[in-house]
């Protein structure tokens, strides 16, 4: 989803830059709550995972792909505010040297892949752990579901800054709808590589996943009352 | 459970390090990158796949990056489309992994003063 140069107009542009310089400067004096010195190496390794597995596009039929956006994954592994960041790196760093994703288009880009995916994948997947039973299996399933929800969801914060300062004038409610039918199809892929990715992470080392920390919680004060 | 032993080992009570995961995780990447990225679909993404459809494609712009060594996931001088395309992926692997680490070991929660 990565918006290149001249899809939307100056004032959108450097608004949506401005917010998310705000938003970035939230997340660096927040992502220091989430992180201690085994989890900060953590969230540099799910960045650069996200970075690669950001170059495989997969198909989702009727001749287009999609690629993981990574908001919800980084999210659930580092935490919140951590994981918009770790987005946040990628997005740059393609830009600036991968010359993917314009350059004026940068704050945009975070708003879309780093905050939306972020805030929305973890919001649904703490939403979706609350209803579930209290099991690791769950987690897993919570982590597709945020991760799945996200990516439509990213596709329509495009349409709503398009129809705010898109340069073509269209009609957004087809605009809405063509983003969100191919991206209810790629969020099923990012549903997927997220809950196989948090799955195997929750398997060996439960305790390095931010979002299993009240499962973990609960456990051990089951055994602290079993033991008692 | 863990399999630590010897000098670099953890002490009881204390929590586990992450060093294990952290190679895992960039190693994973690294193949991702390096390798597999060769396989990827050359179909337009959901986004330029919409833009395609609604005829606003034109409107992109040349990037301002175009002129790097690494523009397009190509390394320039590499003819070889696997070793180009591999060797960016590595380097921009590397290169996140290293921003993003160096940016979240500054920012981090102290655990001792």
């Amino acid at each position: 989803m990565h918006v290149p140069d001249g899809f939307f107009d100056a004032a959108v542009s450097a608004g949506a830059a401005v917010v998310a310089a705000g938003g970035v400067a939230v997340c660096l004096r927040k992502a220091g709550h989430e992180l201690d010195e085994r989890t900060a190496p953590l969230a540099g390794a799910v960045a650069a995972f996200i970075f690669a597995v950001q170059m495989i596009n997969f198909p989702v039929g009727l001749g287009t792909s999609g690629h993981l956006m990574g908001g919800a994954l980084a999210a659930i592994l580092v935490g919140p505010y951590a994981g918009a960041l770790c987005v946040t790196v990628v997005l740059i760093v393609q830009g600036l040297v991968f010359a993917d994703g314009g350059l004026t288009a940068l704050g945009i880009n975070v708003l879309l892949m780093a905050f939306a995916t972020t805030v929305v994948g973890w919001l649904v997947f703490r939403l979706a752990s609350s209803v579930l039973p209290k099991t690791r299996a769950s987690v897993t399933l919570a982590a597709g579901l945020g991760a799945f929800v996200s990516v439509p969801a990213a596709a329509l914060v495009f349409v709503g800054l398009f129809a705010l300062g898109g340069n073509a004038d269209l009609s957004i409610g087809s605009v809405a709808a063509a983003m969100t039918g191919f991206h209810v199809l790629i969020g099923i892929g990012e549903g997927l590589i997220t809950a196989a990715t948090i799955g195997f992470v929750a398997t060996i080392r439960p305790d390095l996943v931010h979002g299993l920390r009240g499962v973990l919680a609960r456990e051990q004060a089951a055994l602290a009352e079993g033991t008692a | 459970m863990s399999n630590e032993v010897g000098a670099g080992a953890d002490a009881p009570g204390r929590p586990r390090r992450s060093w294990r995961l952290v190679l895992a995780l960039v190693a994973a990447a690294a193949v991702i990158a390096g390798v597999l990225s060769f396989y990827a679909s050359s179909s337009p993404d959901g986004l330029n796949r919409v833009a395609e459809d609604k005829q606003f494609s034109s409107l992109e712009q040349s990037h301002d990056a175009e002129d790097s060594p690494l523009a397009g996931y190509a390394t320039s001088g590499v003819d070889d489309g696997r070793l180009s395309g591999g060797l960016a992926g590595v380097i921009g692997v590397g290169l996140t992994f290293l921003i993003g680490g160096g940016i979240f070991l500054v920012v981090r929660r102290r655990s001792t003063t």
